[in-house]
């Protein structure tokens, strides 16, 4: 009997092809060719009107085949970028032209695109375009936009695109008349997601098929193909996009479409020629997309026990210069810093600000980290206020296992009921206290005390809506080889879809694992997809995929149960033959089932001479029959009504020197709840990442911004991505499984959950190391030992 | 003006292979573009990441820090030569497999030829030691955990 795979830690497959320098990355694709390389100018300024655009001198370089400005781009083209996901309360979305038209609104923005020989060529060629500018003010910061002295856009007031309230019951009502009530002004600050790869896309226009194959870096193959049939004028139909390897994308290459991933199939379309851009590191910094910047002012009314009476939370949100992704963002921020807790009265409102820097759309987490951060902040000041432990205080405040589903009253960035599927806080902080030794830490800080050391420890807990829909699909063929191809639409960077979705479908069809054969983000395969964020790929994917296979199964057994002369429901699949259970010697291979499947008029190899017409099928019956297609195949979608909540908690033990400020971590646990798990070596693979980009976040990374808008750090010099040496030295990790009712499989989503509790988690163990008050993350020694003075001389 | 190029022989992976390239063509992209060896990976083009790292004359150097000119009468050796001739992974290769030591895989090749010259200068490193030798290169996705358990695991296999 084949093993079940689900649950086991498969090895990948998608590693043989990458552990030889055999992936196939953006970059790679057509490396073979004679293609040409684009490069594009990009506004060195902040805020400035294009007065004029010289490129005369572009077209005495030689190797040079092409020049685009705004005055090239007609039609759709010459209209601004969609905006992705409307909202009604987005009044004021403004999003940028695929070259600027008359304004640049941040340091990075594209104002003309050049194709060349190669990419050193296009690259001096972008150098001899002129452009003329008159400068504009610049506003950088929360701060600056909502003073709103100057404006972003000139017929945006205040530099407010939204504005959005939630309520639920009254909290001001609530806090007023709590017994204890708190207020707290915290602020985060920009970070990135920053794939080792960055966006790239290579375009080859077929004039034989008039037809157009893209292929581009990107977290939605079916966003970006409609995107480009609508901007290009052409039929969904003559557009393929391909979406090859992807190095790494975090949520950046969810927005589409980049102004490169028109310009590229425009240029090739009418060269004639293969083209490819791949961005360097500085566009990446410049001209991809930021996220996390925001300030929060919250107001809290608790009782004696530290129970949440009213929660009262207003935040600024920095969404850049330009809102392609809508108010995504912040909405999660709003509704996700709930967490695991009940307020019962929660008031929140957000204002999200244009500011002249790099567009802000989601980065792992995706609004969570600030919301959590919000929340656990909160949840450590009230702790701190009554003199309590701060597990204890969120212990009161957990909805408890018997409380599922748990209507939250709010409405998700899905636009669905923010509704918990399930769920066990009480269990995770058990595990989480056990994991760090919670109870066992002031001893253990005691006594590193007496050594003149200084340690702290941090809780944060989180809940995550993953998987959100609308919707996947999934294709399942069984080859007349008896090997299996899968197709799903949404996309792959790094999460082992290969191989987990390889898994489910071995399970269901009975076949073996290395018969299964898994592609993902071809349009040609399935037209029919979203796309890879929000953790959802397992659960939508997953479940579409699980699902086909058993229309494919259904159908294997019917056909073969007329082959065998047997009750379908007595058959069963081992190791991909079909047989009657309890009489192994009736049997057919899955293969044989595949040619009978698809009746057939021509032989053309031994096996399908069993499915011609003098050989099989009953004269009396059309050979396919009704309601039914020729071909073992299954196709199925998953489009489910809400979202499934995961969960988890982090505990982090720090110290800090007391002389450099120096911040070194000595444990890191976490305990996660992603329902059943498909593949744990990968479940966890996910969490190792999630940490270490939220150690990232926490202690190192931020976009510096001077006040004109340059961004001073846009390299991996001076932008401190976490080495080795930065992260914990292990993770402690445990897994807690609540299925999801929601899907056949039981699962929740993994692959954001890493990252979310990181600065609430840091700001509270250094808190607790230091005995100073932390409002402003991510934190650096520098700004620690600032702040030691600062307040070491307000407490003196 | 057409740019003067340069007739280069590089050797790589035991194969040589004659280019003609200007003198500013990056070995990194003289190894991707020209010799279409795309297993070599550009991460940053500033020296940081390492992704773009391969072994000349068996010492790890980023490819995007010389040029192809200056890497003439050298060895130099990519991912793509790590394998043995019959396809047999690597210690360090198959060591990377076993302890899920990558995810997007964009990071890999760097690491690859990076703990393959370490392993050779300290077969047994102790675990500060297998931390220490991956020090050099950038990881988006695994957090570094399983690449250390990968460092410490091609040491075993080695």
């Amino acid at each position: 009997m084949t093993t079940k795979l689900m649950g086991q830690g498969v090895q990948r497959v998608e590693d043989q092809r990458f552990l030889r320098g055999q992936g196939r990355y953006v970059d790679d694709v057509a490396v073979e060719q004679d293609l040409l390389h684009a490069a594009v100018l990009r506004s060195p300024h902040a805020h400035a009107r294009i007065l004029d655009i010289d490129v005369t001198d572009v077209l005495d370089v030689e190797g040079v085949h092409l020049v685009y400005t705004y005055d090239d781009l007609t039609g759709p083209m010459a209209e601004p970028l969609p905006l992705l996901i409307p909202h009604p309360a987005l009044t004021e979305g403004r999003t940028q032209y695929a070259l600027a038209k008359d304004e640049v609104n941040y340091v990075g923005e594209a104002i003309a695109f050049v194709v060349a020989e190669d990419r050193y060529v296009a690259e001096d060629a972008v150098s001899k375009i002129r452009v003329q500018y008159e400068f504009l003010p610049a506003v950088v910061g929360v701060d600056a936009a909502r003073e709103a002295k100057n404006l972003v856009h000139a017929d945006v007031p205040g530099n407010v695109a939204a504005k959005l309230e939630q309520n639920v019951g009254d909290a001001v009502a609530a806090i007023a008349a709590a017994p204890h009530r708190l207020e707290l002004d915290l602020t985060i600050e920009r970070g990135a997601c920053t794939p080792m790869e960055g966006r790239g896309t290579v375009a080859r226009w077929d004039p034989d098929l008039n037809r157009l194959q893209l292929w581009t870096s990107t977290q939605s193959s079916t966003g970006v193909r409609a995107a480009v049939a609508v901007k290009l004028g052409l039929d969904l139909g003559q557009v393929d996009v391909i979406t090859p390897d992807v190095g790494g994308g975090f949520g950046v290459k969810i927005n589409h479409p980049w102004p490169e991933e028109l310009l590229v199939p425009m240029a090739a379309r009418a060269l004639g020629r293969t083209v490819k851009f791949t961005e360097d590191r500085r566009e990446h910094f410049i001209s991809s997309a930021h996220e996390r910047g925001q300030v929060q002012h919250i107001e809290v009314g608790f009782d004696d026990d530290g129970r949440l009476l009213g929660l009262n939370v207003e935040f600024w949100h920095d969404h850049g210069a330009y809102i392609p992704y809508g108010l995504i963002v912040p909405i999660i921020t709003s509704t996700q810093l709930l967490g695991p807790y009940k307020p019962q009265n929660y008031r929140v409102y957000f204002e999200s600000l244009y500011t002249n820097t790099v567009m802000v759309t989601p980065y792992r987490g995706a609004g969570r980290p600030q919301g959590c951060y919000a929340m656990e902040r909160t949840m450590d000041a009230i702790a701190k206020y009554l003199g309590k432990d701060r597990a204890e205080v969120r212990a009161t405040n957990f909805i408890q296992p018997d409380e599922f589903p748990y209507d939250q009253g709010l409405i998700f960035q899905d636009g669905r009921e923010l509704e918990y599927d399930s769920g066990d806080y009480p269990a995770s902080l058990v595990k989480i206290k056990e994991l760090v030794g919670w109870d066992e830490f002031p001893a253990f800080k005691a006594e590193m005390a007496a050594e003149g050391r200084r340690v702290g420890i941090g809780l944060a807990c989180y809940v995550e809506g993953t998987g959100v829909g609308p919707y996947e699909g999934a294709h399942v063929h069984i080859e007349t080889t008896g090997k299996v191809k899968v197709a799903t639409g949404l996309t792959t960077q790094g999460q082992g879809h290969a191989t987990v979705f390889a898994q489910l479908v071995a399970d269901e069809l009975g076949v073996k694992f290395e018969d299964v054969e898994v592609v993902t983000g071809d349009t040609r395969r399935m037209p029919y997809a979203v796309g890879t964020f929000a953790s959802r790929a397992a659960v939508m994917s997953g479940s579409a995929i699980h699902l086909a296979a058993k229309r494919a199964k259904e159908k294997a057994l019917k056909i073969a149960g007329e082959a065998l002369e047997a009750d379908p429901a007595d058959l069963q699949i081992v190791d991909g033959v079909v047989s009657v259970k309890g009489s192994p010697g009736s049997s057919i291979d899955l293969g044989t089932v595949s040619v009978l499947s698809n009746p057939l008029r021509y032989a053309f190899d031994e096996a399908s001479k069993a499915a011609t017409q003098f050989s099989v099928g009953d004269p009396g019956k059309p050979p396919v029959p009704e309601d039914e297609e020729p071909g073992l195949e299954g196709r199925d979608f998953y489009s489910p009504e809400r979202a499934t909540f995961a969960s988890g908690m982090h505990a982090v033990i720090v110290e800090t020197d007391p002389d450099t400020a120096e911040i070194t971590i000595l444990k890191y646990a976490v305990v996660h709840d992603c329902g059943n798990l498909i593949n744990p070596m990968i479940v966890e693979g996910q969490i190792h990442g999630g940490v270490a980009q939220g150690v990232g976040g926490a202690l190192y990374e931020r976009m510096a911004y001077d006040e004109s808008g340059q961004l001073l750090n846009a390299s991996f010099m001076d932008y401190l991505m976490p080495y080795v040496t930065e992260v914990p030295d292990g993770i402690d990790i445990d897994h807690l499984e609540t299925p999801s009712p929601l899907n056949p499989l039981g699962i929740k989503g993994a692959g954001e959950a890493g990252v979310i509790p990181s600065a609430a988690v840091f700001a509270a163990a250094i808190e607790d190391a230091e005995d100073i008050v932390i409002t402003a993350m991510p934190i650096s020694p520098s700004e620690l030992y600032a702040l030691r003075q600062s307040q070491g001389l307000e407490n003196s | 003006m057409s740019e003067e190029l340069h007739d280069v022989r590089l050797t790589v992976n035991g194969a040589t292979h004659d280019i003609r390239v200007p003198a500013r063509r990056l070995l990194s992209d003289a190894l991707r573009h020209d010799l279409k060896l795309t297993g070599t990976h550009v991460g940053c083009e500033h020296g940081v990441c390492g992704a773009c790292t391969i072994l000349v004359d068996g010492e790890p150097m980023r490819s995007c820090l010389m040029f192809a000119v200056s890497a003439v009468d050298h060895e130099l050796t990519t991912v793509e030569g790590l394998a043995d001739e019959d396809g047999t992974l690597s210690p360090v290769q198959q060591a990377f497999a076993e302890c899920h030591g990558l995810q997007c895989g964009f990071c890999t090749p760097g690491f690859l030829t990076t703990i393959t010259a370490g392993l050779k200068a300290n077969p047994h490193p102790t675990h500060e030691e297998a931390r220490d030798m991956i020090a050099g290169n950038l990881c988006r996705c695994t957090g570094y955990q399983n690449i250390v358990k990968a460092v410490e695991r091609a040491a075993e296999l080695s």
